[in-house]
């Protein structure tokens, strides 16, 4: 493969100086969310006193991290073409393995929380493997695994637990050192930020390294962006798919040993509805939902706008009834502002 | 024309079948380097499925089908890219909404670092892409625009030129100039005729016998699944290839159903 390069200097054309800075950022898929990020914390500002206060920020931003960690790897699914209904049950799924196996085992909890991980990316990897084996859209797909999951979830949590929900483990060796990597709280400057932030904002970075730097994420916006494409020109598709599906579980399991760190017992029928949430934050971040186009710091952009909304509302003390409402319409509005952008950007391009 | 090598490609009596459905029976052609192999047919006549087997997207059901004289099936595009053949689709194969050095170097990305830090080398992707595009003439302002912006001759040419340089021996092209005007159809039957000078093997398929005649050595007529003819280009003529390009006998009786009101 030789290339025939000209010197260095010839590589950024000369005309390139002539782009205005804003048609580049007008070019740049979470720029809507940004702005309605600023909006929504321009409101909330405005409308409760308290909102603008430091500990309000690690509480906002707690919320966010619990949304944001799932919404990235949501957000580079749905980069690669897919959604994953199943993702927020799973979160559930991986803390009930690892609190059960390790209460019934009586094992270190290390122990439940490896078989946790290794059973959940099995959850991943089953998602991707019939995907692209039947060929089938990923909505029924995925549809089917989080109907079954949730009736696992509750059916086996009572089989065995008698309950619907599992026995403390908090006695039990090995649960101090994991709750301070799942569930522990740093108190920076004051404020008392979760641990769980610090998760996130590592995932983010990751995330966009592996689709701006990699070639698994050139991989990824083109399963998306044309799959026929794609596989005509030697990329693996099924597995670059079967990938994206354990990536979704790989952070469902880090969510899942939060969820269980943090409050000891796991209730069987959670995560329900969660889903949905961390596909809207990916959607508001400006993923294409046909697909190839998007970005993991519009994923964090998003589930901050979600963060600020829900604690921002009860920092307003309003009654919470109407975040759903606040969600829909920033949906919306956010979709609708990304595809204005997006043509605006590509007309002028 | 009359050395007699191994050929880079040879199909000889190549069958597919769907199911019950007869796609392809019999098909018989040759590409040498330095040719250009044009494959006529109208709409239905089994150009793709000949393109989808020769790209290894389809396994073929009988014949031999040989590659610089090893007689192969090709498992899947990958298999076809290694050992040298390189497909341009219809469609591109390009992503549209992918900037241009990111489709350029799709699925063959160079990378640097080792182990984790692994990367692609996008300052060479970028400059490589530049680079080439300019070789063809292209001279784009920016290898970061999304390659769906670019016209349908200048996305045919990126695409030529991705297989050219990733050291294609063999150039499948589907219907290079089938959307396109009369001078972007110009541009790249040069770009054709380009890669033919460098040496590689090309096989055009067309349905547009002006276009094949300008450059091919060979022409394969299909028609109905089933070769209906083989011809070099010192034993054919134009005129010759258009009639049987165009069903012969059945384009006299269509003029004179056409021509009957106006005589009358």
């Amino acid at each position: 493969m030789s290339t025939t390069a000209p010197p260095a200097k010839d590589a950024i054309d000369e005309r390139l100086l002539h782009t205005s800075p804003l048609r580049r950022l007008l070019g740049r898929p979470e720029l809507g969310s940004v702005v309605g990020a600023a909006a929504v914390f321009l409101f909330f500002s405005l409308v409760a006193d308290s909102f603008l206060r430091a500990a309000s920020l690690g509480t906002v931003l707690y919320a966010a991290s619990t949304i944001g960690i799932m919404a990235v790897p949501v957000a580079l699914l749905m980069i690669g073409g897919e959604f994953d209904l199943s993702a927020g049950v799973m979160v559930t799924s991986a803390a009930l393995v690892s609190s059960m196996f390790s209460f019934q085992m009586t094992a270190n909890v290390w122990v439940g929380v490896g078989v946790s991980l290794l059973t959940t990316l099995a959850f991943g990897f089953f998602n991707g493997f019939m995907l692209t084996r039947t060929k089938l859209p990923s909505f029924i797909i995925t549809l089917g695994t989080f109907l079954m999951l949730t009736g696992l979830n509750l059916g086996l949590t009572k089989l065995i637990s008698g309950t619907v929900s599992t026995k403390t483990i908090a006695d039990m060796e090995g649960f101090t050192s994991a709750r301070s990597l799942f569930a522990s709280e740093l108190v920076l400057g004051g404020v008392a930020l979760k641990v769980t932030i610090l998760w996130w904002f590592a995932l983010v970075a990751l995330a966009t390294w592996i689709l701006l730097r990699t070639r698994f994420g050139n991989w990824i916006f083109a399963v998306g962006g044309g799959s026929d494409a794609a596989r005509a020109v030697g990329v693996p598709v099924v597995k670059t798919k079967i990938g994206l599906y354990m990536g979704v579980a790989f952070c469902a399991w880090i969510s899942g040993q939060h969820l269980l760190f943090s409050f000891d017992v796991v209730q069987s029928g959670e995560g329900v509805g969660n889903e949905l949430i961390y596909i809207i934050a990916a959607v508001i971040g400006g993923c294409l939902i046909t697909g190839g186009y998007g970005s993991a710091i519009g994923s964090a952009v998003g589930a901050f706008i979600f963060g600020m909304t829900s604690k921002g509302i009860v920092y307003a003390e309003w009654n919470p009834d109407w975040f759903k409402f606040f969600l829909g319409a920033m949906l919306l509005l956010a979709t609708l502002l990304n595809a204005w952008v997006r043509k605006r950007a590509e007309a002028t391009a | 024309m009359t050395a007699r090598q191994t050929p880079l490609v040879e199909l000889d009596g190549v069958s597919k079948y769907y199911g019950n459905i007869r796609a392809l029976e019999g098909v018989s052609l040759e590409v040498h380097a330095g040719e250009i192999t044009c494959v006529l047919g109208d709409n239905g006549a089994g150009k793709s499925t000949l393109i989808k087997i020769i790209a290894g997207l389809h396994g073929h059901d009988a014949g031999t089908f040989r590659v610089e004289g090893e007689e192969t099936s090709l498992a899947n595009p990958r298999d076809a890219l290694d050992r040298g053949i390189a497909t341009v689709y219809q469609d591109l194969a390009v992503v549209p909404l992918m900037p241009v050095w990111r489709n350029f170097f799709l699925g063959s990305e160079p990378t640097k670092g080792a182990g984790p830090f692994k990367r692609l080398d996008v300052d060479r992707m970028r400059r490589t892409t530049h680079a080439e595009l300019l070789r063809m003439g292209i001279d784009l302002r920016d290898v970061d625009q999304p390659i769906g912006t670019l016209s349908g001759g200048e996305r045919q040419c990126v695409a030529i030129a991705r297989a050219v340089h990733f050291g294609a021996k063999v150039l499948v092209l589907d219907e290079p100039t089938a959307a396109l005007g009369v001078k972007q159809s110009g541009v790249v039957l040069k770009y054709v005729a380009a890669a033919r000078d460098a040496g590689l093997g090309v096989v055009l398929i067309t349905h547009n016998p002006h276009h094949a005649y300008l450059v091919g050595d060979r022409f394969v007529l299909l028609k109905r699944g089933s070769m209906s003819g083989s011809h070099t280009k010192d034993s054919i003529t134009l005129d010759e290839l258009t009639r049987q390009m165009a069903g012969g006998s059945e384009l006299e009786d269509l003029r004179h159903e056409l021509e009957r009101p106006s005589s009358s």
